[in-house]
């Protein structure tokens, strides 16, 4: 609890960033609507706003710092604004509703956490059968790691295509995007992990006459848990990335990825806004959670985290 | 039949790979410098003819699966057009940004440094930023900025800033108090503890946000593109020809960014090794 207080320092500097720029971002779209409604606005043609910044013309129109904030299709909207927006669309509309980003946070993560759960199982897996044959571990661990340099992402539109091109659509391809970026950080954390324990452990359970189902249970296992967690935390936001980009391209109807490019085209800067801090939020609560779930099973086994 | 063909001959080519891997893995030159390259290189090899001849022998349309040949081709034919790409997105867009990023992480984790509540401040915010989906700004960076690569630059900026930060403002606390102290009693200040001393200590972590970060580049160069850009760019390759089905051309994009990150961060990498020679990692 110690660094409670400089984060929330930290954080309160973040949002008064965002609200000082809130000013010269919307000036010169405020000026024109002051101007359409008959408020003195200094210069007075659009024309010549042109010419000054944001902040130039913010300071010869003070009066007007105020109707920034409350614009109905702002450059950058405020902060209340963003969270009223996300208010009404989560809590104040059925969650049925194509309006609802509960009903589009719900198409994204179900998804991820299709793509996720498939991705990290695959990836166990591999690393398991890495760590115990040594053909695989020269053949496929350089391409693991190559793997990482690669834009992956830009796989996603291709992926959608090509499956539905064999008649696979909606939830799945998607699900197939976040599982190929969750997949390789479990890889590579669970070989560091599976491969942790030392020489002087490995001996220890020789002596006790342990066969290698035992060594891998009892021993390798247990020691690989940290690294698993660490992946997972890693591999779970990937995972919400890859469905979230997962829709853009292709145009999707729901999910995060659809409601941004939605405002984004549709001039809705707030629909945008809202989706983003929506993402953001899932994420956060997922990493979070994994976080939690982390340090409960460490203290069960014995492992406490510094 | 021709499926029963195609399926015993790909695993007629898996099984002779492996073999061969097996027999490579368990050799007495295991641990050579050749046979490590050789492994995954027919490894990769050997999934190539697979993918080679399943295309061909189940006569698979090109437009779910273009062959090996197919794309490469593409690509010998199309080298004009994915260089113009490729210096669009790479160069412009995500070089831009990746610089801009790491500048900016560079002066905000410094100015933080003065003080130590500001730095325990930004570790978790800084790490926690990083972890969320930041590539959902590219439609407001696209909107504000224009479609040309500035707003690409400015999406890559933004992503690359967060674990370059956290890792600069870790590796700045990587000191130990003797070492400190020893700068201490030269009479060092501030400034030259921070040159001599904390900065070199710091540069392990500072590479190691800079490597993350190469991908990190390229992704958001390549997606802020599907929100908006002009008639050029991978990004914008990309979506176009999925819609009219030429999926060669998108692989031989795939190509491009494959090797433009993997020399990315193989620069990055390299200059890693030429400035952090002395760290243990480094030691071969």
């Amino acid at each position: 609890m110690k660094s409670l207080l400089p984060v929330l320092t930290v954080v309160g500097a973040i949002l008064l960033f965002w609200v000082v720029s809130v000013v010269p971002m919307n000036m010169h779209l405020t000026a024109d609507q002051a101007q359409r409604d008959g408020v003195a606005v200094t210069p007075e043609t659009p024309a010549a706003r042109q010419a000054y910044s944001g902040i130039g013309l913010s300071l010869r129109n003070l009066h007007l710092i105020g109707p920034t904030f409350t614009l109905d299709r702002p450059r950058l909207p405020s902060p209340h604004q963003v969270a009223l927006e996300l208010w009404q669309t989560t809590a104040e509309k059925k969650i049925t509703s194509k309006r609802s980003l509960v009903y589009h946070g719900w198409v994204t993560l179900s998804a991820t956490l299709l793509g996720f759960a498939i991705g990290t199982g695959l990836g166990i897996l591999l690393a398991v059968g890495i760590v115990y044959n040594r053909a695989m571990d020269m053949s496929v661990m350089p391409w693991a790691i190559a793997s990482q340099t690669i834009p992956i992402l830009a796989l996603a539109p291709m992926i959608i295509v090509m499956l539905g091109s064999v008649g696979i659509q909606g939830l799945f391809p998607k699900a197939i995007i976040s599982a190929y970026l969750s997949f390789f950080p479990v890889v590579v954390g669970m070989v560091k992990g599976l491969r942790s324990p030392d020489a002087m452990q490995l001996d220890l359970l020789h002596t006790y006459h342990a066969s290698p189902a035992q060594g891998f249970w009892k021993l390798r296992l247990p020691a690989s848990v940290p690294y698993l967690f660490a992946s997972l935390k890693i591999g779970i936001s990937a995972s919400l990335v890859g469905a979230i980009v997962a829709e853009l391209p292709t145009g999707a109807r729901a999910g995060f990825g659809a409601r941004m490019l939605v405002g984004d085209q549709y001039g809705q800067p707030l629909v945008t806004w809202a989706a983003l801090f929506a993402a953001a939020i899932t994420a956060a609560t997922l990493v979070g959670l994994f976080s939690l779930i982390e340090r409960i099973t460490l203290r069960r086994m014995g492992m406490t985290t510094a | 039949m021709s499926g029963s063909v195609a399926f015993i001959s790909v695993i007629a080519v898996w099984a002779a790979g492996w073999l061969i891997n097996i027999r490579l893995a368990r050799s007495a030159a295991a641990n050579t410098r050749f046979v490590r390259f050789l492994v995954p290189l027919i490894f990769g090899l050997s999934l190539l003819i697979m993918w080679e001849l399943l295309v061909r022998l189940l006569e698979i349309s090109p437009v779910i699966l273009p062959a090996p040949t197919a794309i490469a081709e593409r690509f010998s034919q199309s080298i004009p057009l994915l260089w113009a790409d490729f210096v669009q997105t790479v160069i412009k867009g995500a070089m831009t940004g990746y610089v801009i990023g790491a500048l900016a992480a560079l002066i905000v984790a410094l100015l933080a440094d003065r003080s130590a509540f500001l730095t325990r401040g930004i570790l978790p915010v800084g790490g926690f930023m990083a972890a969320l989906p930041i590539v959902g700004t590219a439609p407001i960076f696209v909107k504000w900025l224009g479609s040309d690569w500035e707003s690409k630059a400015a999406v890559v900026g933004v992503m690359v800033f967060f674990p370059i930060l956290v890792n600069i403002v870790a590796g700045l606390r990587d000191t130990t108090a003797m070492q400190r102290d020893l700068m201490r009693t030269y009479g060092a200040g501030y400034w030259a503890t921070l040159f001599k001393l904390r900065l070199p200590a710091a540069m392990p972590f500072i590479f190691n946000g800079l490597k993350i970060a190469t991908t990190l580049a390229l992704i958001g160069a390549i997606v802020a593109e599907f929100f908006g850009s002009p008639t050029v760019g991978m990004g914008f390759r990309i979506s176009t020809s999925v819609g009219q089905l030429a999926l060669d051309v998108v692989w031989a994009e795939i190509v491009v960014a494959a090797i433009a990150g993997s020399a990315f961060y193989g620069l990055a990498a390299w200059a890693e090794g030429r400035v952090t020679f002395w760290h243990p990692s480094q030691r071969t």
